[in-house]
């Protein structure tokens, strides 16, 4: 049971991971770019818990928390690097 | 019990979070296609850290709840990052045509100031 | 009081934080996360020039329940949008008059509208008193806004009445 919902997980993940993809390279903006790279760390942060619950280990959950704060500063970064062509003021 | 629990957790985790992309992939606009990821994807991660902290909690010893950490920390980051970016696009001239005609006085902060944050003053 | 514990409901957070980090409850960590919960507000006390006042704690915790039934409810809403055909949406900017002064009240306001059904905050004006929203299906403007203002609004000017 537990096994065959993280399959359908894992698999429903994968694919927003490609359809991100596909908008990260297909744009047509730079924002729609930042904005596909903003919901693949937060489909990564999904996968990595998924993978913890997958192989039952907690490990995985440290290198989550860590994505998270890390891809909202890069988002907030781009942001503010196309707002004000400046990053730290 | 749990694994039923767990594993829908898990499954509708997984099926929002997939709507969310989808969302991103073919919506026409980007406007439009902040809606996905701001919402969906916020939720389906929700869904799968929930289906991980019971998860956690029936194997091992103890309650586990530094799940909670993250979905909150994702709560709130959301909402924020699809602010800057709808922000960014009006800055670059995305959003022109549909944007209501400010009322006097009214000057708009795009490209001025951060607003999501305290403010800072430039010294 | 005053002076050593500038902030209680900060440090509360603080402490749930490092603990909720260790995942654990044992009495050193409680001991440590006490005293770093103590000490980091403080130190960032002159980070925050003028605080939030929060007035009514209570009705703060029942504005995030209905928070989280709406997200829940906005995501069923938005999924029907994204999976049903795209040309029958009428995405709208609207703007939104905001009776709010606080800037911390107007932020929980705008992450509020990005995560409930089918609006994202966009921009907010030089002088703060207008936010721009953009709604993903919008059948009538004023009604839009009456909702938000009515769901919303009225309960975090009662919260942080400025």
């Amino acid at each position: 049971m537990l096994t065959i919902a993280v399959t359908i997980a894992f698999a429903c993940i994968a694919a927003a991971l490609l359809l991100n993809f596909w908008r990260l390279v297909r744009g047509p903006d730079l924002p729609d770019r930042i904005l596909a790279l903003d919901t693949m760390y937060i489909n990564t942060v999904a996968l990595l818990v998924l993978f913890g619950i997958h192989l039952g280990l907690t490990v995985f959950f440290e290198a989550a928390l860590l994505i998270a704060p890390m891809g909202f500063v890069g988002t907030v970064a781009l942001c503010k690097y196309l707002l004000r062509g400046d990053i730290i003021e | 019990m749990v694994e039923l629990l767990v594993s829908f957790f898990l499954v509708a985790g997984g099926a929002f979070a997939l709507i969310g992309s989808i969302g991103l992939a073919r919506l026409p606009d980007l406007f439009m296609r902040l809606h996905g990821p701001t919402k969906a994807t916020t939720l389906g991660v929700g869904g799968i850290l929930v289906a991980s902290m019971l998860h956690f909690s029936a194997i091992e010893a103890g309650v586990s709840l530094h799940e909670v950490l993250v979905a909150v920390f994702l709560m709130i980051t959301a909402p924020v990052s699809a602010h800057l970016v709808a922000r960014t696009m009006i800055h670059l001239g995305g959003g022109d045509k549909g944007i209501p005609d400010a009322p006097p006085g009214a000057k708009s902060r795009t490209g001025m100031k951060n607003g999501n944050e305290p403010e800072l003053e430039k010294t | 009081m005053k002076c050593w514990l500038p902030q209680p409901l900060f440090s509360l957070c603080l402490w749930m934080v490092w603990l909720l980090l260790g995942n654990t409850l044992a009495p050193g960590q409680m001991l440590l996360g006490a005293v770093l919960a103590l000490a980091l507000p403080l130190f960032s006390v002159r980070f925050w020039p003028d605080r939030p006042r929060l007035r009514r704690p209570l009705q703060l915790l029942r504005y995030f329940a209905v928070l989280l039934w709406d997200i829940v409810v906005a995501n069923l809403v938005v999924a029907r949008l994204i999976l049903g055909p795209t040309r029958k949406l009428r995405p709208a900017f609207i703007r939104l008059p905001l009776d709010l002064c606080h800037e911390f009240a107007i932020v929980v306001l705008a992450n509020t509208i990005s995560l409930t059904p089918g609006t994202v905050s966009a921009d907010l004006s030089l002088d703060r008193r207008t936010l721009l929203i953009h709604a993903l299906d919008v059948e009538d403007e004023a009604q839009a806004i009456a909702r938000i203002k009515d769901r919303y609004e009225r309960p975090l000017k009662e919260i942080f009445e400025c």
